[in-house]
């Protein structure tokens, strides 16, 4: 029996020990020391401040900028702990919406985001709840239908907008790794910095 | 289209590229020639007071997996208990309560990796490193162990051991598991995973909201729990965050991660048994499942919803529930690819799949994670089926059934057919009782007939061992933990103590020359009736219970009506 033992909990000690303590303290320590940046969660600063994270989207309500996806992310009820509110793009606590294909709920979410952009079917990513809740990108036509509505609020032509959403949009990885998509985040930042 | 199934093919070229040279690597480190870590082996094993090379009975190799996963769980049910004390917990979260921990633990030394928690909100970076990437570790190579055991077992001659547990262990992860997640974590820190033992970052946002941002630890963890096949996530959204999954470079090497491993066992069988072909025989079978599968949930998540298909333009196919930067067919192949290999992680949410999709990646576990199925213990589910097959075989042509020249007789196919008891135990009965308790009607989230895919995912997932959740089922009850963590060591221990067993009977027997009326075990008519084998195992067991669930789903979705 201590034969048994003897070695189930030595090696599970020397383990906890090498693969629980030192393998992921020798990848922090060497992500800190050679890839600072990413290995913090390549923060964004703006005038010294930090304003997100670039591969984490936020939330957008105004007219002047573009919207990401819906996110169904949600947090503490501050009257009652025990029930949780919506609170999209919260970043402390992933989720999706995790409603099924025959979902009355989620027609009726689709339908009423669809027909607050137009008639119309609408760029499915623009009115579907991302996987995470905080998907940092939209497909290149779910950005460019917002223009319009961008340009308007800011009172610049939309060919410019328009101009900009195409610069931001980013290419399968070498050309065939996964799909096309604008960094809403981004995007926003350049339109503050070039079209204030 | 053409750019999806350029994406499908290049994940199954560069999978078999990787595949068969690791999966040769691996037979030379299981059968001892590969020695250049040595003296690190040594210094391990001998505070253990193990001796290496000390061969084992099937029994004595089985007591010690099982005291091995019984320390694991002590140790990490008490890291969980008492993340409050311990250091490295920069959230102040408490300590985790007991049924939860139970589960949790269960989980990780099942290599299951079930998330009844939520990573962010609920465990220290303590908890995260010493207790879960620990048995992400272990549990991977407890798995790989079990299958190199049941190779020298079935190639043995007449021979009473099997190998030695703790030193088969100990080198599936030094000189396999910790080298290529050292290397898949610096990749994965280098496309944006966080690797921090630092709080969470705080930003104002553009419109001047408060945005807390989980950080921690974080690509160390996923590294392995892709090449363990474990599938526990850092975060609650598993590898659908962007941290954990930020780029479709590391969604590719992710998804290579999860498959390489359980691919490359199929070339380690072969070549460790002295038959190639017998190895690419069982990855022809898998492959064609695999494939086929793959098919199948590309077209349902391409062809999408037609519920919405008015409001949400209909050719980007299915989007609830996934990421942009994958789109459908990152998110299909990770499906699929997550089920049949037991690890569980996602990069999308399976509830949101189509009724079709859904089935499919159900039906994969459902069938015991053999397609490829978890490090070292999908190899060893499959040679269960070979011996039912060439049971069945045996019966057609009035022969005794011989397997690599050892006659299968009543014990080894008595043995195997106790392992077709465990999915519909663990699955049906488990579900059934959850229903007549009344604690499946209090935890799906989706009324109608999608409630009860939710039930049944949630034990597929947990006796398949695989993880991967249909998250809307709220499992994080008392009844869920608790059940769940039972059906989870059925599905473990379930199969690996008859495989052993039936290794240790077949190491002992003779091996008989292959004679003109041997049935072959490498040929296509052999792959057919593996494949043919395990889908009518599976056909009987679930279909009715399918009809119930996404089918139902399926049919009403297609007639317009919503629940």
């Amino acid at each position: 029996m201590l034969s048994l033992i003897r070695p189930a909990v030595v090696l599970t000690l020397t383990f906890t020990l090498l693969t629980g303590l030192a393998y992921p303290l020798a990848m922090t320590g060497l992500a800190q020391g050679v890839m600072p940046r990413q290995a913090n969660g390549s923060l964004i600063l703006r005038d010294g401040k930090v304003v997100g994270s670039e591969l984490i989207g936020q939330a957008f309500a105004s007219q002047r900028y573009f919207h990401g996806r819906p996110s169904a992310t949600s947090t503490a009820d501050p009257a009652d702990p025990s029930k949780t509110v919506d609170a999209p793009y919260n970043a402390a606590a992933s989720s999706g919406s995790n409603l099924g294909s025959s979902s009355s709920a989620l027609a009726d979410a689709i339908r009423e985001r669809a027909a607050a952009l137009g008639t119309g079917p609408a760029p499915a990513d623009l009115v579907t709840a991302s996987a995470s809740g905080l998907d940092p990108h939209l497909s290149p036509a779910a950005a460019l239908v917002q223009a319009e509505r961008v340009a308007a609020a800011r009172n610049k032509p939309v060919e410019r907008v328009r101009d900009l959403v195409q610069r931001h949009v980013e290419g399968r990885s070498f050309g065939v790794i996964g799909e096309p998509r604008v960094n809403v985040l981004a995007l926003n930042l350049a339109l503050d910095a070039e079209m204030p | 289209m053409t750019s999806d199934l350029i994406q499908a093919a290049l994940y199954v070229g560069l999978l078999v590229a990787a595949a068969i040279p690791l999966g040769l690597y691996m037979a030379r480190v299981f059968t001892g020639d590969m020695t250049f870590l040595a003296p690190v082996e040594r210094a391990i094993l001998a505070p253990a007071g193990v001796r290496a090379g000390e061969g084992q009975h099937w029994t004595r190799y089985a007591l010690s997996l099982i005291a091995f996963n019984a320390a694991g769980f002590l140790v990490l049910f008490l890291i969980l208990r008492f993340q409050h004390l311990l250091p490295l917990n920069p959230q102040g979260f408490d300590g985790v309560p007991a049924h939860l921990a139970f589960n949790t633990a269960i989980s990780f030394v099942t290599n299951t990796n079930w998330q009844s928690y939520g990573g962010e909100t609920t465990l220290s970076h303590l908890s995260q490193m010493a207790g879960l990437t620990t048995q992400n570790f272990v549990s991977a190579a407890s798995g790989m162990a079990v299958a190199v055991a049941v190779a020298r077992g079935l190639s043995g001659r007449q021979v009473r051991t099997i190998g030695n547990f703790w030193s088969d262990m100990v080198r599936a992860v030094l000189y396999v598991l910790l080298p290529i997640s050292i290397v898949l974590a610096v990749v994965l820190i280098a496309q944006g995973t966080p690797q921090t033992l630092a709080a969470s970052a705080t930003a104002t946002t553009v419109e001047g909201a408060q945005q807390t941002l989980a950080l921690g630890p974080v690509a160390s963890q996923v590294a392995i729990k892709q090449l363990g096949t474990n599938g526990g996530g850092f975060f609650n959204v598993n590898s659908a965050h962007p941290f954990e999954n930020p780029t479709a470079i590391s969604n590719l090497l992710s998804v290579l991660a999860i498959l390489v491993i359980p691919v490359a066992f199929c070339f380690t069988y072969g070549r460790m048994v002295g038959d190639r072909r017998q190895g690419v025989a069982l990855f022809a079978a898998m492959g064609i499942m695999f494939v086929t599968a793959f098919a199948a949930v590309y077209a349902a998540e391409r062809l999408g919803n037609p519920l919405h298909a008015a409001f949400a333009d209909p050719a980007a196919g299915n989007m609830e529930g996934k990421e942009v930067r994958f789109g459908v067919v990152n998110s299909a192949l990770w499906a699929v690819v997550t089920t049949a290999a037991s690890n569980g992680s996602v990069n999308a949410m399976h509830d949101s799949l189509t009724p079709l999709g859904g089935l499919v990646a159900m039906l994969n576990m459902q069938l015991g994670e053999i397609i490829y199925g978890g490090v070292g213990v999908g190899l060893t589910g499959m040679l269960l089926f070979v011996i039912l097959t060439v049971f069945l075989a045996g019966l057609m042509v009035g022969r005794t059934p011989e397997y690599l020249g050892k006659k299968i007789e009543a014990r080894e196919v008595k043995l195997a057919a106790l392992t077709l008891m465990v999915m519909p135990i663990g699955v049906l009965s488990f579900a059934a009782l959850a229903i007549v308790a009344g604690a499946a009607q209090s935890s799906v989230q989706d009324a109608g007939p999608h409630g009860l895919s939710e039930l049944l995912y949630a034990y597929s997932s947990a006796t398949g061992n695989n993880g991967s959740a249909f998250a809307g089922f709220n499992a994080n009850v008392a009844w869920h933990n608790t059940f769940l963590g039972a059906a989870m060591m059925l599905g473990r221990f379930g199969y690996i103590i008859p495989i052993l067993a039936i290794a240790g009977s077949l190491a002992a027997k003779k091996t008989a020359p292959p004679s003109a009326g041997t049935f072959p075990t490498h040929g296509p008519v052999f792959v057919v009736l593996l494949v043919v084998t395990v889908l009518i195992v599976g056909a009987l067991t679930f279909l009715p219970v399918l009809a119930l669930g996404p089918i139902a789903e399926h049919v009403s979705m297609i007639a317009g009506r919503t629940f």
